[in-house]
């Protein structure tokens, strides 16, 4: 029957060798030849737009890669999705989105009027701009453009 | 022998109450809007009342852990604590950062990054709260003679719990590795170090309430947490499958992972054997109650339902969904809510004399919340398929969908009312114990 001294040397050996072994991983990962995210694409524009996006807690309803609140549409192809949906204006209509100073309601569900500058509204689009071309191993596909519009949407949008 | 100093774990826990019950005003106001009637929007957002019901889920949490620990340290170490009077200086800190935190946070006074908004000159704050408790624990344990596992498991977790919080406050430019820090702090806590802190009161507890000899339950104990690393650190690849990381993550976060359950699944077991083990029948049948159903229940939510979306190929439509909120929430409730449930119950007669050990109120309450839980979760599961099926396999529109999955969310509302009258019966009860006293404290001991 397994002693104390056994049950211990089994958490303290099994907690010690997966930690190594995460750590290496975790190493292995972020190195650069095994780089997914298009890294060097990172420019001012993007980094400035991550924060505009955690300053305002833009995760907190939407998700990006997948993380975040779940009571806003997912935004990690956000910019070929709504370029598909108005016709090549997708970039645009971010901005405006952003820009709005009034009560914003897409779709019947609130969004908080942030009254961007010009200047920061195109910042989160860069930010929007190298998230989308990230190689998110398939999940990039799983929430990209092959989305079907239904009739019902596309009325309410040409309205 | 007495530990008048282990009255302090009261308040600790008292504020615990306090925090839960204003998470879960957040939570409604969440859940309304979900269900499409949102006309809190312009004073409290969306983003705003998630923040707040993630974060006092944390702040609670942790006050009822502290508690645990400065309740369970003097009793397993047979001595006071170091220094009461910092104690209560840790308290009072904890509440006003906490409490900053929150009224920060409906200004747009935030980090932004999910779990971990609390903003950065806070997080300094923090750091320094915890160093204060664990220099207390720490020292306690260090003067004492008597080092048991239960207490060095319960010390440990709290000291790595500390101590992974840093890892979140490292700046980076790309929001992959940002994000991929972000788990080494939310996974390696609540699905590893947190676990330690788990077990270490489900230990005390157990040795309290059964009888069953110290050396077999502290035992079990290392099995239990020497499985949860061992699935657990590796399982947090379960969060680097889709995020912009190498495909190594799909196998290993896929093993590692679907391993997870087995730590909860010998949790369950192990505090059932020790139940029907113990010769020892305490009286405190509610004590009972919440220390087995933290153990079943985390097995449940953590466990099995984590299970359900945890492989990389249901993973892949699932992340970022509904499905999740399921999982979190009876995770939650399961694994930290009711064990911190759990430690009150016992500890409570103990510390005020009043020895309301069985009462209707107190039995209703356990039901009530767990009926309800369960019913959330149900409701959650239920919109979260429907949305990975609409959503991501259908294609249809993200917002089409919301409308159509609102009618859960009403579901949900109607038994998260259950859940809440449970909730506010544990706090009658927990009211009707009064305050503690030292002679409650001699008695006992």
């Amino acid at each position: 029957m397994l002693s104390k001294k056994q049950a211990r040397a089994f958490f303290l050996g099994g907690t010690l060798v997966t930690f190594l072994i995460f750590i290496g991983l975790t190493i292995f990962s972020l190195s650069k030849d095994v780089d997914q995210t298009n890294h060097e694409n990172i420019t001012p524009a993007v980094v400035r737009g991550k924060e505009i996006w955690e300053t305002n807690n833009c995760m907190g309803c939407h998700t990006i890669l997948g993380e975040g609140g779940y009571y806003a549409p997912e935004l990690t192809k956000v910019i070929d999705r709504l370029n598909l949906k108005y016709n090549g204006q997708g970039e645009q209509v971010i901005k405006s989105i952003l820009m709005s100073e009034g009560p914003w309601q897409p779709n019947g569900r609130k969004m908080v009027a942030y009254g961007m500058t010009e200047a920061e509204a195109s910042d989160v689009v860069a930010f929007f701009k190298w998230i989308g071309e990230i190689d998110l191993n398939g999940f990039g596909d799983v929430v990209g453009v092959d989305r079907k519009i239904s009739p019902l949407a596309k009325d309410k949008n040409n309205k | 022998m007495k530990y008048k100093s282990q009255k302090v774990a009261y308040w600790f826990f008292a504020l615990s109450m306090l925090l839960f019950g204003l998470q879960i005003v957040y939570g409604f106001i969440m859940g309304f809007a979900h269900a499409g009637y949102d006309g809190l929007h312009e004073i409290i957002p969306f983003n705003t009342a998630k923040a707040v019901h993630l974060n006092l889920l944390v702040v609670w949490l942790l006050s009822g852990f502290m508690g645990a620990a400065y309740y369970i340290i003097p009793e397993e170490s047979q001595r006071e604590l170091v220094s009461v009077k910092l104690a209560y200086v840790q308290l009072i800190s904890l509440a006003l950062v906490g409490v900053a935190a929150i009224i920060g946070f409906h200004f747009n006074i935030w980090e932004g990054r999910k779990f971990l908004e609390i903003p950065r000159g806070l997080d300094y704050l923090v750091v320094v709260n915890v160093l204060l408790f664990l220099g207390i624990i720490l020292l306690t344990l260090f003067k004492s003679k008597r080092r048991t596992t239960t207490s060095l498991v319960l010390s440990m977790g709290l000291l790595f719990a500390a101590l992974l919080y840093l890892p979140g406050m490292l700046p980076f430019d790309s929001q992959v590795t940002d994000s991929f820090f972000r788990w080494w702090v939310v996974h390696l806590w609540v699905e590893g170090v947190w676990e330690l802190i788990m077990g270490g009161i489900l230990s005390f507890l157990l040795i309290k309430l059964t009888g069953v000899d110290r050396e077999v339950i502290e035992k079990w104990l290392y099995v239990i947490v020497g499985l949860t690393f061992l699935s657990g650190v590796l399982g947090t690849g379960h969060h680097y499958y889709y995020i912009g990381v190498n495909k190594i993550w799909l196998v290993v976060g896929g093993i590692f992972s679907a391993l997870e359950p087995l730590a909860f699944l010998a949790m369950a077991l192990f505090a059932v054997n020790m139940y029907r083990k113990g010769e020892k029948k305490h009286p405190n049948k509610l004590a009972l109650y919440w220390t087995l159903g933290a153990a079943i229940v985390s097995f449940v939510g953590a466990g099995l339902l984590g299970f359900a979306h945890t492989l990389p190929q249901t993973n892949l439509y699932t992340h970022g969904t509904l499905v999740t909120a399921m999982h979190g929430h009876l995770a939650f409730w399961g694994a930290y809510a009711m064990i911190v449930l759990a430690i009150i119950s016992y500890s409570l007669p103990n510390m005020t004399g009043r020895k309301l050990y069985d009462s209707t109120i107190g039995r209703m309450a356990f039901w009530f919340s767990n009926i309800g839980m369960i019913g959330m979760t149900v409701a959650f599961g239920v919109a979260g398929v429907a949305q990975v099926y609409l959503e991501r396999i259908m294609k249809i529109d993200f917002m089409e969908v919301q409308k159509l999955t609102e009618v859960h969310f009403m579901v949900l509302i109607v038994c998260a009312t259950l859940f809440t009258t449970g909730v506010i019966l544990y706090m009658i009860d927990f009211y009707k114990h009064g305050t503690p006293t030292d002679e409650a404290l001699e008695i006992h001991n």
